[in-house]
């Protein structure tokens, strides 16, 4: 399941997996007050408030009603594990309609999709069996006709309805999860206590999944309208009911607009959601909690325990996370574990600690500089691209043909989003890579997704040869490592610039002129319609593991800045040069980066629904907490920095945070 | 037990052991100080010596209601207006849309509407009852709760440094905002459409551009290019942060150290504490106080004070965001500051005369603040009135302190003192010398005059001083004028005064308050 790595096997043993047992014992603790609210509300009566109560009291304390208790405990399980299984902490962004087709579509998601929707059903089914009188059950007798010989079994439609209601919730609520990344796991720039930050969050929650709710309803009710007929002939025919016809279908306008009917679906879908947001609420309160790492250790079998050894580690990602949070915690507010990165190893008097963080974090910041010089040089050479692109030399890029497909290995023997950076075609690439072996439905998108959108050009250019790919699935897994390397560089996080670090090779093969004469089919241009830019999202999609670089950020100017009064062996002066330059060119990149003309320079307004979608404005974090790193740095040591060694673009650069002028 | 060990070294510094000031002779402004300091220096920076006369600055007379009805067509249909009233002014405003236009709903629906309206009037009167500033509107709240002195009077509404470099801020009562460089040519003005009435500036530390202001209804980070030339910075340079029910926001306070900027309405029970970069906001909700009025972040980023209307303040630590209580005040807490390596606090009342000290012993980075929290305030300072013999008279001074504030090296205190007109008492800033360690001291310095007839509205010290400390004063004719301190910053303070006071009459009770202290609930 894991990856079978020593050393981060622990972690998840250790750590992520009590957090998220902890979590659903939690919500199963919860699970208690939310559904007795819910009874009070469903029953309730405003002309007999003592009928009500006891009512509601009697219900409560049956056997029926523990069976049904558990049944629930059993889905709010089943939803932490798949909280567990599925959650991320770099969210996949779709940068095109295509591409958010593909996730939607992707087997990994259909599981989820099929789970959730089996589990609104159940929940359905307590709820019908909660409210009681109506709903019961599915069936119920009735004398059809003086005909017939005794009572038959007919359908109940309120209780179909009801079950179809928790199906469609379940169902939306994994779609909308995709969507929205409701499995994205975002941390929080003020540490606060879980209970405090649950306090915080539930009113929302409540809010939030009372709307959804209400939405999702609308939906279902329209749907209902016009297609009730089919589930319920489908279960009439397969358990063997008859229809009342002396009752009125649901599905006419009057029988639909009854209020009690409204509000119980209602209250019913607004249980089914809070149930399972609060799971999800409280997975990510526990999972995202700081934890705090030895520095160093005295026993070397505790080793790869420490933070320096943590931090360079990309499995799981959960654990860089955390490990990099840390750090930038440590570097503000313990003198302690500071003065512990600052020490010498005790025999030989190396600075080995100190060494492998900043490294780490170097690194980190050099990947994004590269990331995004190469998104810009991209960017720039689309407009040109138009000349250039007819040369009709195929590119041997055999080292890239490399990376991709160990990419795609990586990628398919860890089911977890694994790779550092989630591309945002990185479903389409898992699947295409694997679309010979598992399933034929991802074929006919494969051109879509490998064909370089990046040019008007090279669209226009290698639109024809795209029937071909999509008809004949052995030319696709043949062009499609080669395609794809350039296919998501151009709009979103390139995952081989950024693995190899090659610079971004001019736009690529053209067709041959045979290919060129065909027509384009109907096909084609509604695909590649569908394929135009999220603007936002390419720009979403470089920043989409942000967190990480911020965080790097803030423990190195912290740390340096401390650096200033607390290391006594001086061993950050040897390093400072590094980092400036590594901020500074960052600095440069950034401010490139914002002012292309399809990013937008202030971060939009969030909606009200559960889907965190803070990773949209991690890039506005970045560029800010970038600057005031560097002013922490330069506010710290002042009139020293100019002895210290970088070139003299960078000297001006530095003098301008120097004098305040940035 | 601890705090009595501790009121044994602190020497209760009053009024009366100041140096009578001298009498006014038209400079700008004046200072006296004990000259046994060998390098006494003063030196202005004439740049910055800023005068905004009140008739200068025209007020806007711009009134929602006026812009209302001049451009809402009457015509509209009801549920367009009710619509309107939902998304201005919420339930209430939709109610009373309906209940006023009961020519068009049906009755049953005005008659609710009208019993439901009435019902929350009687809600929310009980509700003010219980938090009495609640009943004021927003203006009148931003004049009670703002740290200037009759603010609402005032041709500068407020004023900041910035904390880095030669460059501030100033506020003005037509709802603009210039900025002063003296490296620069080019003072840009910002305007805003939102920009109202602004109870507060502040820049942000670690970055060159970014000013925060409070205003009527939202809070504003202007960012302000420093190399550009323009002098009307387009309000696309403005973010805008609002969050539903925060208004009118009275003040704010950025952390020292990183990207978090808390703020506070008295209106709001919730602190609101905004990461600006992505323009999301946590509220921080607590029972008790009913808003929150002031808010002061000490400079080594650890702690937050947060005054409340009523009778009752919070202590934040920054790490895990808990709160200690402190009720059981005579009043609410007026102003506070903090020293500069954020250990302790100095505090004051509304309606008390006297400083309070909090002192906070325990380690800045620990999680937990419950450990070395003070358990208990001290009194520090007494400005009751005092009566001081002057060559050229008696004069009163003293009375109840308006605003504190504490140089960045934690060598001078001013503390502005709002007076009393009628009695006689102008109101005027003392100056104490402070000393943090080995032991807290206060001695008295002396006190800063203006011109005859002006008294000062605001203070704030400068924090780029390179001589002393540098105390910026506002002056109720609008004119700003800057008050050097100059000192040895390494040397120890003296602790005699140049010339011995003339032996003082005092009127005041200073040692009731000498058994009186404060004590604190551990409350998260």
């Amino acid at each position: 399941m894991f990856s079978s790595d020593q050393s981060c096997c622990w972690f998840v043993r250790k750590v992520i997996c009590w957090r998220a047992v902890a979590s659903m014992a939690w919500s199963v603790l919860l699970l208690l007050p939310t559904t007795a609210l819910f009874v009070l509300l469903i029953r309730f009566s405003l002309f007999h408030p003592i009928l009500w109560i006891s009512e509601c009291l009697s219900l409560l304390t049956s056997a029926s009603a523990i069976f049904s208790f558990i049944l629930l405990c059993g889905v709010v399980l089943m939803v932490g594990f798949f909280n567990l299984e599925y959650y991320t902490v770099v969210p996949s962004i779709a940068c095109s309609k295509i591409a958010l087709l593909g996730q939607v579509l992707h087997p990994r998601q259909f599981v989820h999709s099929l789970v959730h929707c089996i589990m609104g059903v159940v929940v359905a089914w307590c709820c019908a069996f909660t409210i009681g009188g109506r709903y019961r059950s599915l069936g119920h007798s009735c004398t059809q006709d003086e005909s017939s010989s005794g009572p038959e079994m007919c359908l109940n439609e309120y209780h179909l309805v009801l079950l179809l209601v928790g199906a469609f919730i379940g169902y939306s609520h994994s779609l909308v999860g995709v969507v929205y990344n409701m499995n994205y796991v975002s941390f929080h720039t003020m540490q606060q206590y879980k209970y405090l930050r649950f306090k915080g969050a539930l009113p929302l929650v409540v809010k939030a999944s009372a709307v959804q709710a209400l939405y999702c309803l609308r939906t279902f009710l329209l749907l209902y309208f016009f297609m009730g007929y089919a589930p319920r002939a489908w279960i009439c025919k397969t358990l063997d009911l008859n229809i009342n016809s002396s009752i009125h279908s649901l599905d006419s306008v009057s029988s639909l607009l009854d209020l009690s009917l409204l509000y119980h679906l209602w209250i019913s879908g607004t249980f089914l959601l809070l149930t399972w947001y609060i799971t999800v609420l409280l997975f990510r309160i526990f999972v995202t909690e700081v934890y705090s790492f030895p520095v160093q250790s005295t026993f070397t079998e505790d080793a790869h325990q420490c933070l320096p050894k943590v931090i360079t580690g990309t499995q799981p990602m959960i654990l860089k996370f955390l490990a990099l949070q840390d750090l930038a915690l440590l570097s503000q507010h313990s003198p302690s574990r500071r003065l512990e990165v600052f020490s010498l190893s005790q025999p030989g008097g190396h600075p080995h600690i100190w060494t492998a963080l900043s490294k780490e974090c170097l690194s980190l910041l050099s990947d994004l500089t590269e990331r995004l010089v190469a998104h810009h040089d991209t960017v720039a050479t689309n407009g040109r691209a138009k000349s250039q692109s007819t040369g009709g030399n195929k590119r041997s890029t055999t080292s890239s043909e490399g990376s991709v497909t160990s990419v795609g290995m990586e990628d398919m023997k860890t089911p977890r989003p694994g790779a550092l950076i989630r591309t945002p075609g990185s479903v389409f690439l898992r699947s295409s890579v694997g679309a010979g072996l598992r399933t034929p439905l991802t074929i006919p998108f494969t051109p879509d997704l490998d064909s370089p959108f990046s040019s008007p050009a090279l669209r226009r250019l290698t639109g024809p040869l795209e029937p071909q790919g999509a008809l004949s699935p052995g030319f696709s897994s043949i062009q499609s490592p080669h395609v794809m390397r350039r296919g998501p560089k151009l709009w979103s996080a390139s995952t081989d610039s950024q693995l190899n670090g090659s610079p971004p090779p001019s736009p690529g093969p053209a067709p041959s002129p045979s290919q060129a004469q065909l027509k384009p089919s109907f096909l084609v241009t509604f695909l590649q319609n569908r394929k135009d830019q999220l603007p936002e999202a390419s720009s979403q999609a470089l920043f989409a593991d942000s967190q990480v670089h911020i965080w790097a950020l803030q423990g190195l100017s912290h740390l340096v800045a401390a650096s200033f009064s607390e290391d006594q062996y001086g061993i950050v002066q040897t390093t400072l040069p590094t980092i400036l330059s590594t901020l500074l060119l960052l600095q440069e990149a950034v401010d490139r980066h914002f002012k292309l003309p399809h990013t937008s320079s202030k971060p939009g307004h969030c909606s009200c629904s559960m889907g965190d979608d803070s990773y949209k404005t991690l890039r506005f974090a970045l560029r800010s907490t970038l600057k005031t790193s560097v002013y922490r740095i330069t506010a710290t040591f002042g009139g020293h920095l100019h002895a210290v060694q970088m070139s003299a673009e960078h000297r001006k650069r530095l003098q301008h945070f120097l004098e305040y002028k940035e | 037990m601890h705090h009595w060990t501790k009121r044994n070294v602190v020497m209760m510094c009053s009024l009366a052991l100041f140096p009578p000031p001298l009498s006014g002779d038209g400079e700008t402004s004046q200072y006296n100080e004990s000259n046994t300091d060998p390098s006494v220096w003063f030196e202005d920076s004439p740049a910055l010596n800023l005068y905004f006369p009140r008739e200068s600055l025209k007020p806007h007379s711009r009134q929602e209601s006026s812009s209302k009805s001049a451009f809402r067509d009457h015509c509209e249909t009801l549920y367009t207006r009710s619509a309107g009233a939902w998304r201005d002014a919420g339930l209430s405003g939709l109610l009373n849309e309906i209940a006023n236009s009961s020519a068009e709903v049906p009755k049953w629906l005005g008659v609710s509407s009208s019993c439901v309206l009435a019902l929350l009037r009687w809600v929310s009167s009980f509700h003010s009852s219980l938090f009495p500033h609640l009943t004021l509107s927003s203006e009148e709240m931003t004049a009670e709760f703002s740290q200037v002195l009759d603010w609402s009077d005032c041709a500068v509404r407020s004023f900041a440094w910035h904390p880095h470099t030669q460059k501030c801020a100033v506020a003005l009562s037509d709802d603009s905002i210039k900025i002063y460089n003296p490296k620069s040519a080019t003072t840009p003005t910002l305007k805003h459409r939102l920009q109202r009435s602004v109870a507060a500036l502040q820049w942000k530390p670690l970055c060159a551009s970014a000013l925060a202001v409070a205003c009527h209804n939202c809070l504003l980070v202007w960012h302000v290019d420093p190399t550009s030339l323009s002098t009307r910075p387009s309000s696309g340079c403005a973010q805008v942060l609002s969050h539903p029910g925060h208004s009118p926001v009275t003040s704010v306070a950025w952390s020292p150290n990183g990207p978090l900027l808390v703020s506070a309405s008295p209106r709001d029970t919730a602190m609101l504490v905004w990461d600006v970069a992505v323009e999301s906001c946590v509220p921080l909700h607590r029972v008790g106080g009913g808003g929150v009025t002031y808010l002061s972040w000490s400079p080594d980023g650890s702690r937050v004070l947060a005054a409340t209307p009523s009778s009752l303040f919070r202590v934040w630590e920054t790490r895990m965001w808990t709160c200690e209580r402190w009720p059981s005040l005579k009043g609410r807490c007026q102003s506070g500051c903090w020293s500069p390596d954020g250990s302790r606090l100095l505090f004051s009342v509304q309606g008390e005369t006297v400083i309070y000290a909090l002192t906070f012993t325990d380690n800045p980075g620990m999680p937990l603040m419950m450990s070395g929290g003070p358990k208990a305030a001290t009194v520090v300072a007494d400005l009751s009135e005092t009566t001081l013999n002057t060559p050229d008279g008696d004069i009163m001074v003293g009375g109840e302190i308006q605003s504190l504030a504490w140089d960045p090296r934690g060598e001078r205190l001013a503390v502005h003192v709002k007076g009393d007109a009628g009695a006689g008492r102008p109101a005027m800033i003392a100056v104490f010398k402070t000393q943090i360690s080995p032991a807290f001291k206060l001695l008295p310095c002396g006190f800063v005059q203006g011109e005859a007839g002006t008294e000062p509205r605001l203070m704030q010290f400068n924090p780029n001083y390179q001589h002393g400390a540098q105390l910026t004063v506002c002056w109720s004719n609008g004119k700003i004028t800057h008050v050097p301190f100059c000192f040895m910053s390494a040397g120890n303070p003296q602790p005699g005064l140049g010339g011995s006071p003339s032996l003082p009459l005092t009127q005041g009770r200073p040692a009731d308050y000498n058994n009186q202290t404060l004590y604190t609930e551990l409350i998260s």
